[in-house]
């Protein structure tokens, strides 16, 4: 179907299947209840953030998946596309896809830029140059261009842009009729308007935001599945494998690198203007080169250079984030209360570190430990996993290198 | 003129902080062949070696003071450092007050200790994975030790005073022949120059002048044949680690005065250290060194005001951009050797 062989169609209607029904999957526990509170993740922040990084990482593995360049500095792109939709929103309109629209475009051309400069070295080097880049960008929007006092503010440096009640918008108000900022729009379905189903126990909300970010992930995904499979996906895999031997046979290799690069960085940027359509404020610590970081955290997780990898790995780190840092001491008491007294506090003391504001430090054990052990992420994990249980598949299916 | 000398002089200081770092960089690129993203936090935890003597040394019994009340009328409780009643009163004080320097002493056992584990514990599995996973995993490393710290010390910054003497800034123009009030300069910015460029002398010394650095210059040159000649060169690899991890940590804890220790200062200084190896030259000693004072030079200039004032921000990027120029224009840095990492 669309061009895609069977197993591809497969896995992207599992994906298409993930997230459209995703309210239903990520609320198991009915409302109320304490699981509920702790590992439900069907509400709409939640849900925006799993598919819009997932766009990200998509675009990341691109890259990184297929060519083998470790950018560390993609999260400029993500914070120039959030900019430039604030901007769109301030200027124009309310309504998300011109906003969408520009972000992709302006972090294209920066992408285009960036690309053709760092490009001019490959490895550790291009790694390093990327950092300083975006580092450069994020000292950037954090003070030089935002300065409130000068006329060249265009970032608001540590406040963040956003919007403000005296916007000159050319389409639409600059305040709605009670005095209230307006909200951002698919043609007039609000962006943070949801549905709300109540069955049972259960409460299931289709927020609109998350339903198009869904899509364009989707729409994404797809544009991924036909990259990898297309001769020019043939074509970054050879770079990845050995880029001196394509160099010797008489090919240019870097006009395929930075297209592979502008590319990932118009996904990142359309990352960018979505979580910007759906809260519109862009701060510049989405910019910071600890959350370039996170990008490759989050395709290291899910498994680097394979189609569903990204979208595992941004959900995971998304939701595991999301439960560890709920976990408090209280939690931990109540859940280690089968154990004696003294065994108990002083797990609870142990465990202390780990949860609750000290997430950061599970994750990156647990990156560590990924890295270490699995390098070829969870899709790799559930091969071997898959192996072991000794599954008749075909021998060609299973031993499909994540990293290829 | 004096102006000029001033902001020389002000790039110095972090110039050395630079400096130090990135020798060690290089150190562990140059033998091991490893980039080495935890380096920051090698930074880090010097700086709270520094913090950490410092608690131990003022660890304090109470004993009430009858004489004395405090806003509630109860008796006051008087802290009395255990170091004042073991070594005397004003020796124990001077202990204290000298606790930066001294935590140089005790950083250097325990950062060359951390650095074996690291490098027998974890890097040395990953010498033969790809560049991409040892970056990876070095920057894992990197946000877990900074982690660790951050719940250990919380996630403020600590502030770490200098000694009494070098508490305070002095007048460096006099000496010169200036007018008065023309160059002044912190004592402390004065003394972590000094240390630094012993620091640098040293490990370039030890280097050139003893066997055993004539052995980890060869094996820096060609690994597998200095093996071959029966040496066991991945020991002294490394030990090389480790003296790098203690350079980094020494230039953390003194450092800590200049700067309050908090968890993520070693990121933020891991990214400059990387524009400074690589402007430098990928393993090259000297390179860093150069590199490392010339950048925080060129830093402290373009935060002069007449600067600021032409390019705005310019202080902000400069380093950035004079990297991104000089990997453009000489990709090998400024005294990079041929044939180390070029793809």
């Amino acid at each position: 179907m669309l061009g895609l062989n069977k197993k591809d169609t497969l896995l992207f209607w599992i994906v298409a299947g993930m997230a459209l029904l995703a309210p239903f999957l990520l609320n198991p526990f009915p409302e109320g209840s304490s699981l509920a509170q702790m590992f439900n993740a069907g509400y709409p922040d939640l849900m925006q953030r799993f598919v819009i990084f997932g766009i990200l990482v998509i675009g990341f593995n691109i890259l990184f998946g297929l060519t083998g360049y470790l950018s560390f500095g993609h999260a400029a792109f993500l914070g120039i596309g959030s900019y430039s939709a604030v901007w769109m929103f301030k200027l124009v309109g309310m309504n998300v896809i011109p906003a969408i629209l520009l972000a992709m475009i302006v972090s294209g051309i920066f992408a285009l830029l960036i690309g053709y400069v760092s490009l001019r070295r490959s490895g550790i080097y291009f790694s390093i140059l990327t950092l300083a880049i975006a580092q450069m960008c994020y000292n950037m929007a954090y003070s030089v261009l935002g300065n409130p006092a000068s006329n060249f503010n265009l970032t608001n440096g540590e406040t963040g842009l956003q919007l403000s009640l005296d916007d000159a918008r050319v389409l639409g108000e600059s305040v709605t009729a009670d005095g209230a900022l307006p909200v951002t729009n698919f043609f007039g379905l609000a962006m943070r308007s949801s549905y709300q189903m109540d069955v049972g126990g259960w409460l299931f909300t289709f927020n609109v935001g998350y339903y198009l970010s869904a899509i364009i992930m989707l729409i994404s995904f797809y544009v991924s599945i036909r990259i990898f499979r297309s001769p020019f996906g043939m074509m970054l895999r050879a770079v990845k494998s050995n880029q001196q031997r394509m160099n010797y046979t008489g090919l240019n290799t870097r006009p395929y690198i930075l297209a592979a690069f502008v590319i990932s960085g118009i996904y990142a940027g359309l990352a960018g203007g979505l979580l910007s359509s759906m809260d519109p404020l862009a701060g510049a610590e989405r910019m910071h080169w600890t959350a370039s970081g996170e990008i490759v955290i989050m395709a290291i997780l899910g498994g680097v250079g394979t189609l569903i990898g990204p979208v595992l790995g941004a959900g995971f780190n998304e939701y595991f984030k999301n439960i560890l840092s709920k976990i408090n001491d209280q939690v931990l008491h109540d859940w280690l209360a089968f154990m004696p007294d003294g065994i108990e506090n002083a797990m609870v003391g142990f465990l202390h570190y780990f949860v609750g504001k000290g997430w950061h430090l599970t994750l990156g054990i647990m990156f560590m430990l990924v890295i270490i052990f699995l390098p070829g992420g969870l899709v790799e994990g559930g091969q071997r996993i898959a192996n072991k249980f000794g599954r008749k598949k075909n021998s060609d299916e299973t031993k499909q290198t994540p990293a290829e | 003129m004096d102006a000029i000398i001033l902001q020389i002089l002000n790039g110095l200081d972090k110039g050395s902080a630079y400096a130090l770092i990135a020798l060690g960089l290089t150190l562990i690129f140059g033998t091991l062949g490893v980039v080495n993203f935890a380096h920051g936090a090698l930074f880090m935890i010097g700086a709270f070696c520094a913090v950490t003597l410092k608690k131990l040394l003022t660890l304090s019994y109470f004993v009430e003071d009858p004489t004395k009340t405090d806003f509630l009328g109860k008796p006051l409780k008087v802290a009395t450092p255990y170091v004042q009643s073991w070594f005397g009163e004003s020796a124990g004080a001077a202990m204290i007050d000298w606790a930066v320097p001294l935590a140089i002493l005790f950083s250097i056992p325990v950062m060359i200790g951390i650095g074996f584990i690291m490098e027998r514990g974890l890097i040395k599995h990953f010498y033969k994975r790809p560049h991409a996973d040892q970056i990876l995993v070095t920057f894992g490393l990197a946000i877990v030790l900074q982690e660790l710290i951050k719940t250990f010390y919380g996630a403020n910054p600590i502030p770490t005073p200098a000694p009494e003497v070098f508490r305070g800034s002095f007048d460096f123009g006099v000496m010169l022949g200036f007018d008065p009030n023309a160059i002044i300069y912190p004592y402390w910015r004065m003394v972590y120059f000094a240390f630094s460029a012993v620091i640098i002398g040293a490990v370039f010394a030890f280097l050139q002048f003893t066997t055993f650095g004539m052995v980890v210059r060869a094996g820096m040159a060609d690994r597998e044949t200095v093996g071959l000649l029966g040496i066991n060169i991945d020991k002294r690899f490394t030990i090389m680690f480790g003296i790098a991890a203690a350079v980094a940590g020494m230039a953390g804890v003194m450092y800590a005065p200049i700067n309050s220790p908090n968890y993520h200062m070693g990121m933020d200084f891991l990214v400059l250290s990387f524009v400074v190896v690589v402007v430098g030259g990928m393993g090259s000693l000297p390179g860093a060194v150069l590199a490392g004072f010339m950048l925080g030079i060129l830093e402290a200039f373009a935060s002069m005001n007449q600067i600021k004032a032409i390019i705005p921000g310019i202080d902000q990027i400069i380093i950035y951009l004079v990297a991104i120029i000089i990997i453009l224009t000489r990709p090998r840095g400024l005294m990079g050797k041929k044939g180390v990492m070029e793809e």
